[in-house]
């Protein structure tokens, strides 16, 4: 069971569960700040883990449109939670950040930046979908002309260890978008819980980088073999099937923009409370606004940037208002933005099929009927 | 931080005020670092009122003078309104230049139209300057422009020595007049049909308010003009400048990045569709 | 020296008439010039008239008690002026006033207004020339309601 030889790229090896820890204190001892799921407040939440019984062992959850509740199951599972309102974008795209902070006197202006040192992040436990999402907004954060720099500094250090999905969440649908429920490359490690509750529980463990290889020569291991990779085969079809939600995302694009004055988006403007949950646990909105503010000397100023939603009405203010006054619009821009618009702008899918949008919406309205509701009633001419 | 920051703005001073109306001025500056702000006409740069915020606002000087930044500022809110206020000598911050730019070298050869409403002329300016510096690159050179009244004209002065100039046909036009104002009277659009220019070889760069540009872009249609001849640009809520907030989006576009200079055919029936 | 009918017929507003309608008009047809400040027509005054602009340019305006003329649009060469000579009461709506020396067709409205009850076809074809500048108008009018420009009164603010 020990380490034989270095381990190699590409490879993948097997590692008991109790091996975990060894891979937990490896990571550390690299010097990152591990962030892992773990039960808090009744729901899975994304915080600081250093020791394997933090994680959600034996726990389960129920999700379904506007419903979510955590479940004891029992037993030994690591990996039986899906993903929680919690996302991965809160730790790199963060909330609330301090721009700069401006000085004013009677020589001028002079602004500066806060000085902070990047955190040193391993995100331990990141599903598939989720590291879709990381890299679709890497392509708006850290891409283009304009890299976001604080977007980036946690980016660029970021260790990833996936955990493939073995079961899927009532809302998930992931195997429509393309991005699970087995993540193919764009980690460090990614693990595969093999027979939890068994004697044969096991973790199948595949090596994505160099970073990632290097961090198993401490872990006690062996090689995989065929039933382990068989099995996780196995698992990756058992959640596919599982699948709580499906999209049709055949010609999505001219369908959704084809259907613009569609009478659908009226429909769920009844019940859309334009709360903006959707926006805040989607893992790949990325809207922010700016706030600014200062002393009442008129010498200091700071410039912060916060999370914003484009159900806010204040979203599109011109001069004379709103652009998009209904709700109407708001959904509509929304949900055409993530599945069809964001494609034109940055050559992906806005969405990854994690089910968030639709469990964490509190009147339980799911783009996927949505978007199936206009399919079927597609209002372009000639259909 | 190491990096410095793309939403780190540069300080700059103010060197000149004018006053264009009521309620709108135009600042000159000089950035404090003394390092010249090359842009394209088009472009816009993100303006920071100390403890107030920034605004999106058009590069509306001479391309040609990047150390000199011409900004003209309508007071309509808290943070325009400070930045309109700032008297010479007095200093704000910005960053840019931001977004897409007039196709001007495009257009060498051909007859150029520039029309204008109301505030619209300012990201026009530029184009005007360009068009002149190289005049003998283009044929017929047509400014169309209007506003509200006489008393909401920009560039009056500028306005005057422009139409006085034999290789410049420049025509203005107000909404409403009384019996002070001498010029024309009556709606953007409606200048059009008497404007001289040959309609197959024309390029027309539009700004103004939307159904002011709606309507002129249907007069330009109806006197020959294909819709690729034809480029706009639009205002939407512009907050980060780098395509990164989301919040000036239109469809497919992000007017800070894609924009705020777009030709017709790629806004399409876009700019019809109710709230989008 | 050019004949009447032979610039009725070249006048943007008549533009490809036929001849024989372009026959009858030039029938109904003298030039007429405008020194600045004259008055084409008055609000109130019969309009037996309409104008096809050949040079010039004519201020359109409402005057009210205490204020200066407002002006709502100009005219100028290639465009028609005056419709009030089709349809009842046959009276000026508004002044009309030349702000430049203004060349004109002025054309007399009840001999045309005859012709096109004796001949419909020929009626039709006025219509349909008169129509769309009516729409025009129409439309023209409506963006300066609008005050595109103007602050809008809605509420939001902006920066």
């Amino acid at each position: 069971m020990d380490a034989v030889s270095e381990p190699a790229r590409g490879e993948s090896f097997v590692l008991e569960p109790r091996a975990l820890q060894a891979l937990l204190d490896a990571i550390v001892a690299e010097g990152y700040q591990i962030r892992g799921p773990l039960v808090r407040d009744h729901a899975v939440c994304l915080d600081e883990v250093t020791r394997v019984e933090q994680l959600p062992v034996g726990w389960t959850d129920e999700q379904e449109g506007g419903h979510y509740r955590l479940t004891r199951r029992g037993g030994s599972a690591l990996f039986g939670c899906g993903v929680g309102q919690d996302s991965w974008k809160r730790l790199l795209h963060r909330p609330l950040a301090l721009l700069w902070s401006a000085e004013r006197d009677d020589g001028g202006l002079a602004l500066s930046e806060p000085h902070e040192e990047p955190a040193r992040f391993a995100f331990f436990g990141v599903r598939p979908c989720d590291l879709a999402a990381i890299n679709i907004q890497d392509g708006i954060l850290a891409a283009g002309r304009y890299p976001d720099p604080f977007y980036r500094a946690r980016r660029q250090g970021l260790l990833t260890v996936v955990a493939n999905c073995t079961s899927a969440g009532g809302t998930c649908f992931c195997a429509s978008m393309g991005t699970g429920p087995r993540a193919e490359s764009g980690f460090d490690l990614a693990l595969t819980e093999l027979w939890p509750d068994t004697a044969n529980h096991a973790l199948l463990v595949e090596t994505g980088s160099d970073a990632g290889t290097r961090l198993l020569a401490a872990v006690p291991r062996r090689p995989a073999g065929d039933p382990e990779r068989r099995e996780a085969d196995e698992a990756t079809r058992r959640a596919v099937e599982q699948m709580g939600r499906r999209l049709d995302t055949s010609d999505i694009h001219g369908m959704l923009m084809g259907n613009l004055e569609h009478p659908r988006w009226a429909e769920v403007a009844r019940r859309c409370l334009a709360c903006g949950n959707c926006t805040l646990v989607c893992p790949t909105c990325f809207c922010t606004n700016f706030e600014d503010g200062g002393d009442l000397e008129l010498r200091h100023a700071e410039r912060t940037r916060r999370w914003d939603s484009c159900f806010t009405l204040g979203f599109t203010r011109l001069h004379g208002g709103p652009v998009r006054r209904k709700i109407r619009s708001r959904y509509r821009q929304w949900m055409t933005h993530k599945l069809a618009t964001w494609f034109d702008q940055f050559g992906t899918s806005g969405c990854v099929g994690c089910g968030r949008c639709i469990t964490w919406c509190p009147v339980g309205i799911d783009l996927t009927e949505e978007s199936a509701a206009i399919r079927a009633s597609d209002g372009r001419s000639g259909r | 931080m190491s990096i410095r920051s793309s939403l780190l703005p540069r300080t700059f001073r103010v060197v000149e005020r004018h006053e264009e109306t009521a309620d709108t001025a135009t600042l000159v500056l000089e950035a404090e670092d003394g390092a010249p702000l090359e842009f394209a006409p088009g472009q816009f740069n993100m303006l920071y009122a100390f403890g107030r915020g920034e605004a999106p606002i058009s590069l509306s000087g001479d391309p040609a003078s990047p150390q000199r930044l011409l900004h003209t500022i309508r007071a309509a809110g808290p943070v325009t309104e400070a930045l309109a206020g700032l008297r010479p000598g007095e200093h704000l911050a910005l960053r840019g230049p931001y977004g897409s730019r007039w196709p001007v070298e495009e257009s060498e050869g051909k007859d150029v139209l520039v029309i204008a409403g109301g505030l619209g002329l300012a990201p026009l300016r530029p184009v005007i300057y360009r068009l002149l510096a190289a005049r003998e690159r283009y044929g017929r050179i047509v400014v169309l422009y209007g506003a509200r009244g006489p008393d909401g004209l920009l560039y009056r002065a500028e306005l005057e020595s422009w139409r006085s100039r034999l290789d410049l046909e420049v025509e203005v036009t107000v909404d409403h007049a009384n019996g002070a104002w001498h010029g024309d009277v009556g709606v953007v659009p409606s200048l059009i049909p008497r404007a001289r220019f040959s309609p197959a070889d024309a390029v027309a760069m539009v700004c103004g308010p939307e159904v002011m540009m709606r309507f002129t872009v249907a007069a330009l249609l109806e006197r020959g003009l294909a819709p690729e001849q034809i480029h706009l640009s639009l205002e939407r809520n512009m907050r980060c400048g780098v395509a990164q907030c989301g919040h000036c989006q239109l469809g497919p576009f992000l007017v800070c990045r894609d924009g705020p200079v777009l030709p017709y055919t790629r806004l399409g029936e876009l700019l019809t569709i109710h709230e989008l | 020296m050019q004949t009447i009918e032979r610039i009725v017929r070249e006048h943007p507003f008549f533009q490809g008439l036929d001849e024989a309608s372009s026959t009858l008009i030039a029938g109904c047809a003298r030039n007429a010039v405008f020194h600045v400040g004259e008055h084409l027509f008055r609000e109130g005054e019969p309009a037996d008239l309409f104008f096809l602009l050949r040079h010039g340019k004519v201020a359109l305006e409402f005057n009210a008690p205490g204020r200066e003329p407002l002006t709502f649009a100009t005219l100028q060469e290639g465009e028609v002026l005056g419709a009030a000579w089709l349809f009842p009461p046959y009276r000026w709506s508004y002044d009309a006033r030349a702000v430049e020396l203004t060349r004109a067709v002025a054309l007399d409205g009840k001999c045309l207004r005859e012709k096109a009850e004796r001949d419909h076809d020929f009626g039709y074809e006025l219509m349909k020339r008169f129509v769309p500048v009516f729409a025009r108008r129409l439309q023209q009018t409506r963006l300066q309601l609008l005050d595109v420009y103007g602050r809008p009164r809605t509420g939001g603010g902006r920066p």
